[in-house]
């Protein structure tokens, strides 16, 4: 067992590079709005999955954060005019400030009673941006310009456009790594398996959920306001709580507390979205339905995560 | 890569002139029309597969009556309602797939999106189904073409109507988003400009499903007439809970935006006698009723406007191309504004400089179950409301394309 | 008179409207918190079974011509039947698992469900008539009350307080609480504890196909009639205190009556009322207001 867990340890840093590469050159070979839809769905993700897989919190709002930095992001950079790098940090922040007062209000309930709180506050965000005029109600924001980076790279450029999402998605993903590999992310695991220990050995359990869901919050944020500038577009779809739906489906699909997980569920979830809706229309709906039954009854750890447990047996053997 | 764009011009250009000019402006020699609609949703009655149908029969209609040179290939995808989805879409067929228009894009959050692309990449975008007017007004540019109806021309004509008849107190039952909030603004100004006056509004979420609520303010307010300034499901429901709550037929109601289908779905014991305006009915003449039969040959339901209304836009499209002999965006465009349009669809049809196509629009009543004589046959049609009188007039537009 | 601006036979008759919505929401999140309660599985697809008790009525009645009264009885068995096969083939699976397990499954259930029916009739809906015994309404002085409407409230309490009755005072409502509790023991006392809890589910699935017969003539009978539903409805069990089946019936009433006003006062709101109230009633009582402390 140990053995197996050196050689990923080992086997990491070399994956991480092969994936590195191939996120370099992936927009030559496949279209590359498509290649950072799949980057900002799964940063998305991974946030999510910092607090459902690494914390144990299954939050039914992570839409709120997703779509409210898009909005915030978008009229930044749409009425104020700045340049979108400050856009892109601007709805992080306030998806950061939004995550903090769901966190200090949720934080104290744990299970099912931590869902629905959330959920039931990010249906109070979907009221006030159907209602506000700013944001266009079910029209969406729309028309927000890419801009230029810094001011100076022109992002309406699709390579350009690019390799910015994959520069935001690789920050994001990096600090993912750092928090659940630091000591902060070994008392998170800590407090997931045994909450009473944590709380006896002198941890102030409730500081560091609310720390981890205000990170988890930010970079959901940080994929929301990404994702605005790619589409040049925020719409409510983002804030319903379908959407909070579909995160967790990505997660579970790739495989819950894995890093690599969520992003191989976002690819797979993205890429059936667009290509079934060609192919069998109204069936996309069915078709999701078959996966996540087929994923909850057989493959509980997801696409990665059973990649590793089989990698693991062929180790022991 | 400047190299190579060099090359390709050069060949491309010793290419025309070895070929002769007109069938080289056709990239790759196809036409490619791609369809985007809402395939499993709220609008998938309205237009959805029914919309695939019609493009299907407009392109085999064209290929049989021009035999024209290029080939016409059609594309079809679900936006699911969603703009991001339809924004995706959209950029990969113009960017990657060489697609030269989208139509259909019924929602007006993925007409809004797509119409900002196509501008962008310089292709067309013919639009059946989406119902603000935006779309031709604040948001208008010249790659767009909005083809059956919108939220003024349905609001104007039963308004007006229904006002003109002795209905002059209204009261709206408005449902709480943007495309509601207009509809109720649009058809109170019409009501006021004719002499009736609004009693008050109650704006109710959306989606509802219970509206004996709302339905009992309506009431309380005494008006005659309660306007419905809601779509689908909840004007279905709303009509249907009025005849329970003996709200009707004290009271009428008015549906301000209102298909075939969902008359259909409702039946004619809850839907009699309202009065709604449209832009094609099936039996109208010989002409809609030989094009209905065959759709419904195929489709098993007859067609809404929205399907009605994608046929005969296609089809204009195509004949523009062809007579350009391009499908380059400008050019056919010049060509689509240039021609009127009369066939079974359009009546005194012609598309304006705002990209409003305008076209003879009808009030039509609903039957009750003893006038109907089957299925389907639905509406008396009560008036004809002429092309120039039936959209937002160019006057009152704001849109930068409007010379004035 | 007036109260706040508003007339009183207006707010009388609001009253009771939302009470009507209130016998709705009772029973769906009855079913839902037996469901909770005894198998510990956040039901999903309850929005989608009520849709699909509602089409099971409307095909009954327009393929092989079954009345309204023999379908209030059928469609709540098919449908409960249905439920007994989900439990025996996948939820059974799942009860040493995460809660969150549970939910995942039944709403992709709920999803298959709705896009399986919205392929096959469409989005529109379809009208299913109010059956002929209960046509008509009367008037009450302040409103015009169908009588269809108050049959709803008629039935629906009924059934509600009939399954309360059962589950509290009866020995098999107390195997069935024991069951849940302690199965061991209640197994070891020669009860049959899985088939308990299989006809459980398959109940608390009927009484969502009951409510959805109910609403077949009052609202479109149509695919996403229950998918907007089970959102509100969840949030009344929740305040109601998952698991506690007066709770969840009081509550669902009350919440009627609290949306019935908002629709007067703020109708803007009336969708989103109950978030707020959720939100605040597990800020102060985390457990719900009828849930045992944890």
């Amino acid at each position: 067992m140990n053995n197996t867990n050196s050689m990923f340890a080992r086997a990491m840093p070399l994956l991480f590079g092969v994936l590195f590469v191939i996120g370099l050159v992936a927009p030559f070979a496949v279209y590359p709005t498509f290649l950072m839809k799949i980057l900002c769905f799964g940063l998305f993700a991974c946030a999510f999955n910092l607090l459902l897989g690494f914390v144990g919190l299954l939050s039914f709002g992570h839409a709120a954060f997703l779509g409210s930095a898009g909005y915030i992001c978008g009229m930044l950079v749409r009425d104020l005019g700045v340049t979108p790098e400050v856009g892109v940090i601007g709805g992080t922040l306030a998806a950061g400030a939004l995550g903090w007062v769901f966190g200090v209000l949720a934080i104290r309930r744990t299970g099912i009673y931590f869902a629905m709180i959330t959920l039931a506050l990010s249906q109070m965000v979907y009221f006030i941006v159907l209602q506000w005029k700013a944001t266009g109600g079910e029209d969406g924001l729309q028309g927000v310009p890419r801009g230029h980076l810094f001011g100076i790279i022109d992002l309406s450029n699709n390579i350009a456009m690019y390799y910015f999402v994959f520069a935001v998605f690789c920050i994001g993903f990096a600090i993912i790594y750092r928090a659940i590999h630091s000591p902060f992310g070994q008392i998170l695991k800590a407090i997931r398996e045994n909450e009473p220990r944590a709380v006896s050995l002198g941890y102030d359990v409730a500081k560091f959920k609310l720390l981890a869901f205000v990170l988890s919050a930010s970079l959901a944020g940080l994929a929301g306001a990404t994702k605005t500038l790619v589409f040049q577009l925020a719409s409510l779809t983002d804030v319903h709580w379908h959407m909070s739906g579909e995160v967790v489906l990505m997660t579970l699909l790739g495989g819950l507390g894995t890093i690599l997980g969520p992003l191989v569920g976002a690819a797979t979830i993205v890429s059936l979205q667009t290509e079934l809706a060609d192919s069998v229309g109204s069936w996309v709906t069915v078709i999701m339905g078959v996966i996540f039954v087929v994923c909850v009854l057989l493959f509980r750890r997801g696409i990665v995560g059973e990649l590793q447990a089989l990698i693991q047996r062929a180790g022991i053997r | 890569m400047q190299m190579k764009k060099l090359t390709t011009l050069a060949c491309a250009a010793a290419f025309a002139t070895l070929s002769g000019a007109a069938s080289a402006q056709i990239s790759g020699n196809t036409v490619k029309i791609a369809v985007l609609t809402d395939m499993s949703g709220t609008y998938s009655d309205v237009a959805g597969p029914g919309a695939v149908l019609a493009t299907q029969m407009a392109i085999d209609d064209f290929i049989a009556e021009a035999k024209p040179a290029f080939k016409v290939e059609m594309v079809s995808a679900d936006h699911q309602n969603k703009a991001d989805i339809a924004s995706n879409r959209a950029r990969q067929w113009f960017e990657r797939d060489g697609v030269d228009t989208v139509t259909e894009l019924v929602t007006t959050s993925t007409a809004l999106a797509v119409m900002k692309i196509a501008k962008e990449m310089d292709r067309v975008a013919l639009m059946s189904g989406p119902a603000s007017t935006p779309i031709t007004n604040e948001q208008c540019n010249d790659r767009t073409v909005h083809y059956t109806y919108d939220t003024y021309s349905l609001a104007n004509g039963t308004a007006k109507a229904v006002t003109q008849q002795g209905g002059k107190n209204w009261f709206f039952l408005t449902a709480d988003y943007a495309f509601g909030q207009s509809l109720e603004k649009d058809s109170s100004a019409v009501v006021v400009a004719n002499g009736g006056k609004v009693l008050g509004s109650v704006r109710h979420p959306f989606p509802a499903s219970d509206f004996s609520s709302f339905l009992l303010q309506a009431q309380a307010s005494g008006a005659q007439i309660i306007g419905l300034a809601n779509a689908g499901a909840d004007t279905t429901n709303a009509i249907k809970q009025a005849a329970e709550f003996g709200i009707t037929p004290k009271q009428q109601l008015a549906g301000l935006l209102m298909f075939i289908s969902d008359v259909h779905s409702l039946g004619l014991q809850n839907a009699q006698t309202m009065y709604l305006t449209t832009g094609f009915y099936w039996d109208f003449d010989d002409g809609t009723r030989a094009w209905s039969k065959r759709f419904f040959d195929k489709h098993k339901k007859m067609p809404t406007m929205v399907q009605a209304g994608q046929y005969s836009s296609v089809l204009h499209y195509l004949r523009a191309v062809n007579a350009v002999g391009s499908d380059d965006a400008g050019k056919v465009m010049e060509q689509m504004k240039k021609t009127p349009i009369n066939d079974f669809f359009a009546k005194n049809g012609r598309i304006r400089e705002d990209g409003r196509m305008v076209h003879d629009m009808y009030l039509a009543q609903v039957k009750t179950p003893e006038e109907s004589k089957g299925p389907w046959d639905y509406y008396h049609i009560r008036a004809t409301i002429p092309a120039e009188e039936a959209f937002l007039p160019l006057s009152e537009s704001v849109c930068p394309l409007v010379k004035k | 008179m007036e109260i706040f601006g508003v007339p009183s036979a207006l707010l009388g008759s609001q009253l009771l409207v939302g009470l009507i919505n209130g016998s709705f929401y009772a029973i769906l999140s009855l079913g839902l918190a037996i469901i909770f309660g005894l198998l510990n599985i956040i039901n999903f697809a309850h929005g989608a079974q009520y849709m699909m008790g509602a089409f099971v009525a409307w095909i009954a009645l327009t393929k092989f011509g079954v009345n309204y009264w023999v379908a209030l009885f059928l469609s709540p068995i098919i449908i409960g039947a249905l439920g007994v096969v989900i439990e025996r083939t996948m939820l059974r699976k799942l009860y040493k698992l995460d809660h969150l397990y549970g939910l995942l499954l039944t709403f992709g259930l709920a999803l298959i469900f709705e896009g399986l029916f919205r392929d096959q009739y469409g989005i529109s809906g379809q009208s299913y008539p109010v059956p002929e015994l209960l046509q008509g309404g009367v008037n009450l002085g302040f409103m015009f009350l169908p009588i269809y409407r108050g049959w709803v409230v008629v039935a629906a309490l009924t059934v509600c307080f009939g399954t309360w009755f059962v589950i509290e005072k009866t020995k098999l409502g107390a195997y069935l609480r024991a069951g849940t509790e302690n199965p061991q023991i209640v197994q070891a006392l020669g009860i049959n504890v899985p088939l308990l809890i299989t006809f459980t589910y398959g109940f608390g699935v009927a009484l969502a196909a009951f409510a959805g017969v109910l609403a077949a003539p009052v609202y479109q009978v149509n695919p996403l009639m229950g998918a907007n539903l089970i959102i509100v409805v969840f949030a009344v069990v929740v305040i109601g205190g998952m698991g506690s089946i007066m709770g969840s019936i009081l509550t669902g009433l009350g919440l009627g009556l609290i949306e019935g006003l908002t629709r007067v006062f703020y109708p803007e709101a009336s969708a989103v009322v109950v978030f707020v109230i959720m939100v605040i009633v597990l800020l102060v009582r985390p457990a719900g207001l009828f849930g045992k402390a944890a």
